[in-house]
């Protein structure tokens, strides 16, 4: 491994292509923590994103004006808003609402940290638009079979849970597809409230050894490579949801 | 969804519509904007309960109004700047797409892919460190200031959804329309020039809308390259106040109302122009 590692070195040493995270052993560790923040970023806010979109959905069929109106407005406010300042808002103006917890340091820390908010404003981003996409699915699953359902004695959130939901899941997954792509690229969008994930590892490299170039074709490699795993997962979801003679 | 061949009365799924077209009525409703207004005014009223001899929040955040304003132009500017560059750019590339000739098409093909998947915040980082500060025209020097550049970064993902946009809007007509113009005699060239763009043109209208929408919102992501558009502005306008935390909300809401305003009546127009549009087959 370490003769490996070393060929990089030979490699900026002989063609000045300078990859430092692979030979530097302090600069390893900042991407891959970078990495697995992005990681872990990208996928709790897949859950809760989809998570809202399933919730919200429901409410939107609810029978009181109120609600649905309520999720409409959310919908157009987040959908028609620029999520940087979005994330901006929930950071510096919600942020400073929240009570203060001692942390171990003995010193004082905000209970949620700029990760928290991240993954708090970027969820409800993108479930904004998961919503929309859940419920044209709904909205192609048949009265009869809801009438059905209701004449059978289920309540309205078995019909949600049991009939709507698992019929419109089977439709919604290419365009779920885009939306949760479009998230992760969102990601870097933390960057600007200082969460260290790979945009701002890079950052920080590149900064200390001035090669932009290099740092900036591994990022766009590196997306690259997390959407394409997203895209596969997703289309491995949507190869186990099939249930034989129904859709393609 | 492959159609069936029988008619049943009682089908397991209706068609599926990917097209997010909205059910609730298709005016403009900007009552959608009364949250933040009372955001604004309720964080500035409780905050004015508890202020000394310093001006109001809702006071102190109508002083800067119009800087705030100005800030929004400039974002309005790059982004049509930055359209207009996308466009030209991405229908180069689409066309491209749509080439007989293998290495162009796979090229563009490349291309779009590579820039449409990258964040949008990466390629502005691209182009902002990439590019130089000065080019050298026939001896002629221009400068590129750091707004220009950022016009070109945003640009570059623009190009890339068009040129998607484009294939898509092509790859949606009835490939009897290509049959029919090879029959009239038209050469390629001109079937796509006189037949086929022509009728794509209406197509691609709704979505190229919901992407300048979608651009006009990533146009504050060239504040954290340090372009002093609205949300710069409004970072240093929160300085100049002493950063005092009673602002913070009007100030971040007031920018979102900014883009709302904007923005909103353009996803409904878009709508309104999709359902219009939309071809029932």
């Amino acid at each position: 491994m370490e003769a490996f590692y070393e060929w990089f070195r030979i490699l900026y040493e002989d063609t000045g292509i300078n990859l430092p995270f692979m030979y530097d052993e302090y600069d390893r560790g900042r991407i891959l923590n970078g990495l697995w923040a992005t990681i872990k970023l990208s996928a709790i806010c897949v859950l809760f994103s989809v998570i809202i979109g399933m919730v919200g959905a429901w409410l939107q069929g609810s029978p009181w004006k109120t609600t649905r109106r309520i999720v409409n407005v959310y919908i157009q406010l987040f959908r028609n808003t620029p999520p940087l300042v979005q994330l901006y808002f929930f950071y510096f103006a919600v942020g400073i609402l929240i009570p203060r917890v001692e942390n171990d340091w003995g010193g004082t820390s905000p209970l949620i940290d700029s990760f928290g908010w991240a993954v708090i404003s970027l969820s409800f981003f993108a479930g904004a638009f998961n919503v929309e996409i859940f419920r044209s699915g709904i909205e192609a699953v048949p009265k009869s079979t809801i009438e059905a359902a209701k004449a059978l004695g289920f309540s309205r959130l078995q019909i949600y849970k049991d009939i709507t939901l698992p019929l419109a899941l089977r439709v919604v997954i290419p365009s779920l597809n885009n939306n949760l792509v479009n998230l992760v690229k969102t990601t870097t969008l933390a960057y600007a409230i200082a969460v260290p994930e790979l945009l701002y590892e890079s950052n920080q490299i590149w900064s200390d050894n001035v090669n932009v170039t290099e740092m900036m074709l591994f990022l766009l490699v590196a997306y690259f490579v997390l959407v394409g795993i997203l895209v596969w997962a997703m289309n491995f979801w949507d190869r186990s949801l099939k249930i034989p003679g129904f859709g393609q | 969804m492959k159609h069936h061949p029988y008619k049943t009365d009682l089908p397991v799924m209706l068609p599926f519509k990917p097209v997010e077209t909205e059910s609730f009525g298709s005016t403009i409703k900007l009552w959608y904007v009364v949250p933040i207004l009372a955001l604004i005014l309720g964080t500035s009223a409780i905050a004015q309960s508890g202020s000394d001899i310093r001006l109001g929040a809702l006071q102190t955040l109508m002083r800067w109004m119009p800087l705030l304003l100005q800030g929004f132009i400039f974002n309005v500017l790059i982004s049509v700047m930055a359209m207009a560059i996308g466009t030209g750019l991405g229908a180069a590339l689409g066309i491209g797409q749509l080439s007989l000739n293998r290495f162009v098409r796979s090229s563009s093909w490349l291309l779009t892919q590579f820039f449409r998947n990258a964040p949008w915040l990466v390629l502005l980082f691209f182009a902002m460190f990439l590019l130089p500060f000065e080019v050298n025209v026939f001896g002629i020097i221009i400068p590129l200031p750091d707004w220009v550049k950022a016009t070109i970064g945003l640009a570059l993902p623009v190009m890339a959804n068009v040129s998607e946009i484009i294939r898509g809007a092509v790859l949606s007509l009835p490939s009897g329309q290509w049959e029919a113009a090879e029959s009239l005699a038209y050469s390629r060239r001109q079937t796509l020039w006189l037949i086929i763009l022509p009728q794509c043109l209406k197509r691609m209208l709704p979505p190229w809308m919901n992407l300048y929408a979608i651009l006009t919102m990533a146009t504050v992501l060239a504040s954290i390259v340090g372009v002093s558009e609205v949300m710069t502005l409004t970072g240093e306008a929160l300085a100049a106040e002493g950063g005092r935390p009673d602002l913070l909300a009007p100030f971040y809401a007031f920018v979102l109302l900014i883009f709302f305003v904007y923005c909103y009546p353009i996803a409904r127009l878009t709508v309104r122009l999709e359902r219009k549009f939309s071809v029932i087959n």
